[in-house]
């Protein structure tokens, strides 16, 4: 049986959590936030609120373990293949025009939409060139997307989006498979660069001419939004891409004006020229 | 008390959750409901994500009322439809508004009817109606019970009038609802739980 948690409760723990250990999680999206704290009573089995409580504030290492169950990790590769597709098809002849092609991959969680760009990027042999910035605020999360392992289960779904997003190669060729795990192949991982980064408070990095972050979005309440498309505004050079959750939209930040649509139906966005 | 109760507009949300079988119910409930009505009208079906697309198409031809996208951060709005998308669950804000979280599945499916009768148990307080109906899965019992318990109506199909009456028939084993219904008696019940302040019970 769930506990109850109350939204005092939630803001109390917020409170502690941004005091002691810096990390804001004021603006989230209330509704999610409630359900992963909720979730992680149960799943670690809290008797009661001061109990969780009491866990947080004396003991720095379960604040590892409080980030991998609040940020959401539920990702596949492909995700949403025609967003993929779109990539391959309209952004990557643009991006083939420069020397050097720097992407941010923003709130990639465990990696595995980050191989999907790798693996697009090496069919269309812009891989060599490229340096692919994939942050995270999960450090759990990231130590995932760095092994590149996953469970051999998931490949037949993996395959059929690959397929579905326009790949045509035998995608059992990416991995190497043992027992019921898998390894990325390793020359997909050289170009990418992982890190952690916290939206909610860190600053620019880098300038990028595509920056990804897909899913992230949602679990943000409107002034956290618009803090982040300020700081990929900032991150993105002039006539740069900026691709979305099929349910997330730049249409009401207050960056909007800069930024087009590319066409009505992907949520990939052009900003204007400086 | 839920909270936000009062920062939200007053009138009611009507969350229909339905699976296998449900689609047939919806086409008999939704040309029924009147423009006008007091109330948004929120749908969590069960359904492929290829899927998406048809069904939308196939109510908005069929509904009376306007069927409209569910937007990230907006308020439900009377007199509306809206279907939650595939592959999201559906959540709302304590201000009312939409919220959508990709997290793991709950009852082998996403979305939820039971995160999202939940989420408007907390929310809506007694302004929450769920109505679910016929479906092969367990999804949706425990939520809609939360909502009687936050003071919200109940809606459950009768099973017998169900094409897979197993998820009628979870709710039932759990709780009585505030009414069992058969598919032609939904839409006129919901148009007097939402106009008629007389009919509520409490």
């Amino acid at each position: 049986m769930q506990i109850e948690l109350t939204e005092d409760q939630l803001d109390t723990l917020i409170d502690d959590v941004q005091q002691q250990y810096g990390y804001d999680f004021g603006d989230y999206a209330r509704a999610s936030l409630h359900r992963r704290i909720a979730r992680l009573m149960a799943v670690d089995r809290f008797v009661s609120f001061a109990e969780l409580r009491y866990r947080i504030t004396s003991d720095k290492d379960y604040l590892a373990r409080l980030i991998d169950m609040v940020s959401v990790n539920v990702t596949e590769m492909f995700r949403d293949p025609s967003f993929y597709a779109a990539l391959r098809a309209h952004i990557f002849p643009v991006l083939a025009t420069y020397p050097l092609i720097r992407i941010w991959h923003a709130g990639c969680a465990s990696g595995e939409e980050v191989y999907s760009m790798a693996i697009l990027l090496q069919e269309s042999k812009l891989l060599h060139k490229s340096i692919i910035y994939a942050t995270d605020i999960n450090p759990t999360a990231l130590s995932t997307a760095r092994a590149g392992i996953y469970p051999l289960a998931q490949m037949q779904k993996y395959s059929e989006n690959y397929v579905a997003a326009g790949g045509a190669e035998d995608f059992s060729r990416y991995y190497t498979a043992q027992y019921d795990m898998v390894k990325m192949d390793a020359a997909l991982t050289k170009r990418i660069v992982y890190a952690t980064h916290n939206l909610a408070t860190d600053s620019s990095f880098n300038e990028f001419q595509l920056i990804i972050c897909r899913n992230v979005l949602i679990y943000f309440n409107q002034t956290l939004q618009d803090r982040v498309f300020h700081l990929f505004d900032d991150s993105l050079e002039g006539l740069g891409f900026i691709g979305l959750g099929s349910k997330e939209s730049i249409r009401f930040s207050t960056v909007a004006a800069s930024y087009q649509q590319i066409n009505s139906k992907d949520k990939i966005w052009r900003k204007a020229k400086k | 008390m839920a909270q936000g109760e009062e920062i939200t507009s007053p009138s009611k949300v009507i969350i229909i959750g339905g699976s296998a079988g449900s689609l047939s119910v919806l086409l008999v409930v939704l040309p029924l409901l009147q423009e006008g009505l007091n109330a948004a009208v929120v749908l969590v079906t069960h359904r492929h994500t290829r899927s998406e697309v048809l069904l939308e198409a196939l109510l908005a031809a069929r509904a009376r009322l306007p069927v409209r996208d569910i937007e990230e951060k907006d308020k439900p709005q009377p007199g509306i439809i809206y279907a939650a998308p595939a592959d999201y669950h559906l959540l709302f804000e304590p201000d009312g508004s939409f919220a959508l979280d990709s997290s793991e599945k709950v009852n082998y499916s996403r979305p939820s009817i039971d995160v999202t009768f939940e989420s408007a148990a907390r929310v809506f307080g007694p302004r929450a109606i769920g109505v679910l109906l016929s479906g092969a899965n367990a999804d949706g019992a425990e939520g809609l019970h939360e909502i009687g318990q936050h003071g919200g109506t109940t809606l459950v199909q009768d099973p017998e009038t169900a094409e897979v009456d197993y998820m009628p028939r979870c709710a039932l084993k759990l709780f009585s609802p505030t009414y069992t219904v058969r598919p032609g008696e939904i839409a006129p019940l919901l148009t007097r739980l939402t106009s008629d302040i007389s009919v509520e019970r409490d």
